[in-house]
């Protein structure tokens, strides 16, 4: 029986894993998976899906057949505090005849019937991989019920073959920027901000918005957590963009920097260090003192309320290993950081979507013999988390099976989770997921974890 | 049967109550030893799929991608695919591969079995795995007409001829690791030398491991496959199948197998007419074990039909799981009064009329349907209860009436792998899950809340 310890790495993926020490530093990241080499990644119509999902006053019509829908259908834990459109998985169902003679049609009468029935402020149409190839021109469709209605009909370019989950970003990105710039902005003040890449899972949106009242810091919109379409309309009314999860909203920032002249800040919200940073920078951005003293405040009355239990759990923790493996590069520098003031060493950083600056930025932030790595997959996953003996695994349902199937800990960081883990009540939750999964009594009954003990201890 | 909405007229899928045609082939492929499945187009058929079934099982699915960019749609995906195959047995030493397409590779035309003869020529024939090509448009039928393919491509694929034997095969359909594991004890306990497949009863829930596997222990081993034309009968559970389509109708009309084909074994009658086959096939009465666990189910029955009698329930999954269910209910007292499915062959309506007589007017059946029509028709109907997948928790909630969870997907739970519903273990495991949610609610919503009920 083959193991995984025995696995090789094959040849065209060597060079997206890098340990640190190694001599010259190099990765080769943000290209097409490997056919065959299960990555963990979707599509381009993934990376639309997330993004604009959580807009919960639109429509969001899947046009293809059901199983983009199937699979889409309530899947993310982004909460709205009024409609909640969002929650309805619409397809256009596109049957072998709608192959043959072409969805207009069928979209266009979808479309008709959903704004009619549902009257959203929106719609987004999102095509999937054969919209293309069996000629439907979706553009034309959503122009005229957009001019039937008087509803705005957004299409997106996702089909899914076309690039990587990041092109599915740009094209939610694209979609949103042809909303951004037709709103008022005359509730908008001077002392505002859009938080953006941030997508209001288990309700952190609202967490992050006290936040800023609280430091006399107007939110103008969420970008897309909790979204309104009119809030987005809106949002160049804002007087700095913060943009969380860069991968995703990034190029909005960039576009809104162009058309607008708005700033942006890049941050996180993840873990004491990120997250108060973002606070301070955002604070540092308005040049106001009173903002700033406040800032500190909120800072400091926030920490030393969740330090004595960070402090419990560190002493339970101190020592451990883990690995991270997620979607975005950025959450995982937060999450090496989290992880430090828990005790916990990084053994194994890595991300889908990364790029060359990011994992730049990661090695320096790691220890020495981190494994860095691009768009892996389960059998390379696997052989690093046994080679590295880590404790913990961090990433998302798709990840899950291979910590608890070597018995390792896990925690889900991905989109999906119905957990706020951002800002310092996030922080807390983290820190009690991490423990509450490493310290569980189970693991002693684990075969793989007893051989593991065994061999340690001759 | 009126529907009072205007769900009928709605062009758009509100809510979908199926998943798509690929998606039964990997479960297909997952029930062969040391197997994987590549679905032929983009990245995310493969990933998506993953994250539905691990959801669901828990355990680990890995699926390849022949992973489809720009060039491939316009050029096809034959350098894509061969690269991917390579890539697969590399990593995975596979006995098989199961590649089954998905729209975008049937809609550019693909022509799998011509690719993979390329592919075969290209290598060397002998070191390579069975691959084994089905074709899973997903505008074409549901995952569960994607699951029925598959199985009968892996049948065409690999049996041999040879001479009739004195076997048993048995074709379950997309039934449970716990339903597979049971079904597999029958046969054992009849003796019979049987063959089911696809068995993912280790493969989709396994133990914990000491070791890494590339690919989870267990399945229908491939010389089994390869020999089941020689079976002297086959059983094929389903109702709603086109029999001449189906793996079953294959044996039956390419190896002169005797095929017996009906509705999944739940609920006593239903459960009676397998353990009949099997009487009849082994010529063995029926073990003593199985006749007891028979006598005390219906003693439960006895027992528990004061609370249920008269019950109004919606029933929704898989066309073969509804019809299941509606039989079994109908036998219990229970009105099966909604019967919905995403599935598209239109047999329920028929099945339904004949199994409830002159009480067919009370049923409502939505074929092709969704969630949507399943919530605007459940509001009029005073329901006491929902069997079916969890999709219909928002409908529970809404309702505030209990949801019965069987089938697929089962996201909200642990151990969905180890629902039995099977047999007279099955439907009595079934059974009280019922009784007991049924007594909750009498319970809960009692003033004085009484512990003897």
């Amino acid at each position: 029986m083959r193991t995984a310890t025995d696995i090789d790495i094959l040849e065209q993926r060597k060079a997206q894993i890098y340990r640190k020490g190694d001599q010259p530093f190099g990765m080769i990241c943000d290209k097409a998976s490997l056919a065959g080499s299960v990555s963990q990644r979707a599509c381009v119509f993934c990376g639309s899906r997330v993004v604009l999902y959580p807009i919960a006053d639109a429509v969001h019509l899947i046009h293809g057949p059901i199983g983009c829908a199937s699979y889409t259908w309530d899947i993310r834990g982004a909460l709205s505090s009024g409609p909640e459109l969002h929650r309805i998985s619409f397809s256009t169902d596109l049957r072998e005849t709608d192959v043959i003679y072409g969805g207009e049609k069928k979209l266009y009468r979808a479309l008709k019937e959903l704004i009619e029935t549902y009257k959203p402020k929106a719609a987004f149409v999102y095509s999937t991989c054969i919209v293309g190839l069996i000629g439907d021109d979706v553009e034309g469709v959503c122009k005229k019920v957009e001019k039937e209605t008087g509803i705005t009909v957004q299409p997106v370019d996702s089909e899914g073959f076309k690039g990587t989950k990041k092109n599915g970003y740009k094209a939610a990105c694209a979609a949103l920027d042809k909303l951004v710039g037709t709103g008022p902005t005359d509730h908008i003040g001077p002392r505002s901000i859009n938080i953006m890449g941030e997508f209001n899972l288990a309700g952190e949106a609202w967490m992050l918005r006290d936040y800023y009242e609280r430091m006399g810091v107007q939110v103008a919109a969420t970008v897309t957590g909790d979204g309104r379409v009119d809030d987005i309309r809106s949002c160049h009314g804002a007087a700095l963009n913060v943009v969380q999860c860069s991968g995703s909203m990034i190029y909005l920032a960039k576009r809104m920097k162009e058309r607008f002249g708005i700033p942006y800040l890049r941050v996180s919200y993840f873990g004491v260090e990120d997250c108060s940073g973002a606070l301070y920078d955002v604070a540092d951005f308005f040049r106001d003192k009173r903002m700033m003293e406040r800032t500190r405040d909120l800072v400091s009355s926030e920490v030393s309320s969740i330090l004595p239990e960070l402090r419990r759990y560190r002493k339970a923790l101190e020592g451990k290993k883990a690995a991270i493996y997620t979607g975005g590069a950025f959450k995982v520098f937060s999450l090496v950081r989290s992880l430090r003031t828990l005790g916990v060493k990084t053994v194994i950083g890595g991300s889908q979507t990364g790029n060359e600056e990011d994992y730049t930025l990661l090695r320096e932030l790691c220890d020495e013999g981190t494994i860095l790595i691009d768009d892996t997959n389960p059998l390379e996953l696997s052989k690093f988390v046994q080679e590295t003996a880590a404790d913990i695994l961090i990433g998302g349902v798709k990840e899950r099976p291979i910590a608890y199937k070597l018995g390792m800990a896990f925690c889900d960081h991905n989109h999906e989770r119905k957990l706020p883990l951002a800002g310092y009540e996030g922080m807390l939750n983290f820190a009690r997921e991490v423990y509450s999964s490493v310290c569980s009594p189970v693991w002693r009954f684990s075969p793989y974890r007893r051989k593991r003990e065994e061999k340690v201890a001759s | 049967m009126t529907l009072s909405s205007n769900a009928q007229s709605f062009v758009t899928t509100r809510n979908a109550c199926t998943a798509c045609t690929p998606l039964g082939a990997v479960m297909a492929f997952a029930g062969l030893e040391n197997s994987i499945c590549l679905l032929h187009g983009s990245q995310g058929c493969s990933t998506y799929i993953r994250r539905y079934l691990i959801g669901h099982f828990r355990e680990p699915m890995d699926i390849a991608s022949s992973n489809f960019h720009e060039a491939s749609a316009v050029f096809g995906g034959k350098s894509n695919l061969f690269v991917a195959l390579d890539n697969v047995i590399n990593q995975y030493r596979p006995s098989l591969i199961g590649i089954a397409t998905t729209c975008l590779a049937e809609t550019i035309g693909e022509d799998l079995p011509q690719l993979l003869r390329e592919y075969r020529k290209e290598r060397n024939q002998n070191s390579l795995p069975a691959l084994v090509a089905v074709s899973t448009p997903s505008y074409q039928g549901t995952h569960a007409d994607g699951f029925s393919s598959t199985v009968r491509a892996m049948i065409e694929c690999l049996a041999e001829d040879g001479a009739v034997g004195d076997s048993l095969v048995l074709l379950p359909g997309m039934v449970s690791p716990a339903d597979l594991r049971y079904l597999k004890g029958v046969l054992r306990d009849f003796g019979i030398a049987g063959t089911v497949l696809p068995d993912f009863s280790d493969t989709l829930d396994g133990p914990t491991w000491d070791h890494y596997f590339r690919l989870p222990s267990g399945g229908t081993a491939l010389d089994k496959v390869r020999g089941i034309g020689a079976a002297r009968t086959v059983i094929e559970f389903s109702a709603v199948l086109d029999p001449e389509a189906t793996a079953g109708g294959y044996l039956q009309k390419a190896y002169g197998c005797n095929r017996l084909m009906y509705s999944h074994p739940v609920g006593i009658e239903a459960s009676d007419r397998f353990f009949k086959s099997l009487e009849i096939f082994s010529g063995k009465p029926m073990p003593e074990e199985h006749c007891g666990e028979r006598e005390r189910l219906i003693d439960s029955y006895i027992d528990g039909h004061k609370y249920c009698f008269g019950k109004r329930a919606a029933v929704f999954g898989d066309e073969d799981m509804v019809a299941a269910l509606i039989g079994f209910l109908h036998e219990v007292g229970i009105k099966p009064v909604l019967c919905v499915s995403g599935g598209r062959t239109r047999r329920l309506r028929e099945l339904v009329r004949g199994l409830s007589g002159d009480r067919g007017e009370e049923i409502l059946v939505l074929g092709d349907a969704d969630f949507t029509e399943l919530a605007e028709a459940a509001k009029d109907l005073d329901l006491d209860l929902l069997v079916g997948n969890c999709n219909g928790y928002r409908l529970s909630r809404e309702l505030k009436i209990p949801l019965v969870r069987v089938g697929l997907p089962i996201h909200d739970r642990i151990g969905a792998a180890r629902i039995l519903s099977l047999g007279y273990r099955g439907t009595q495991q079934l059974y009280d899950r019922i009784i007991n949610a049924l007594l909750e609610v009498a319970q809960d919503g009692s003033p004085v809340g009484y512990t003897h009920l």
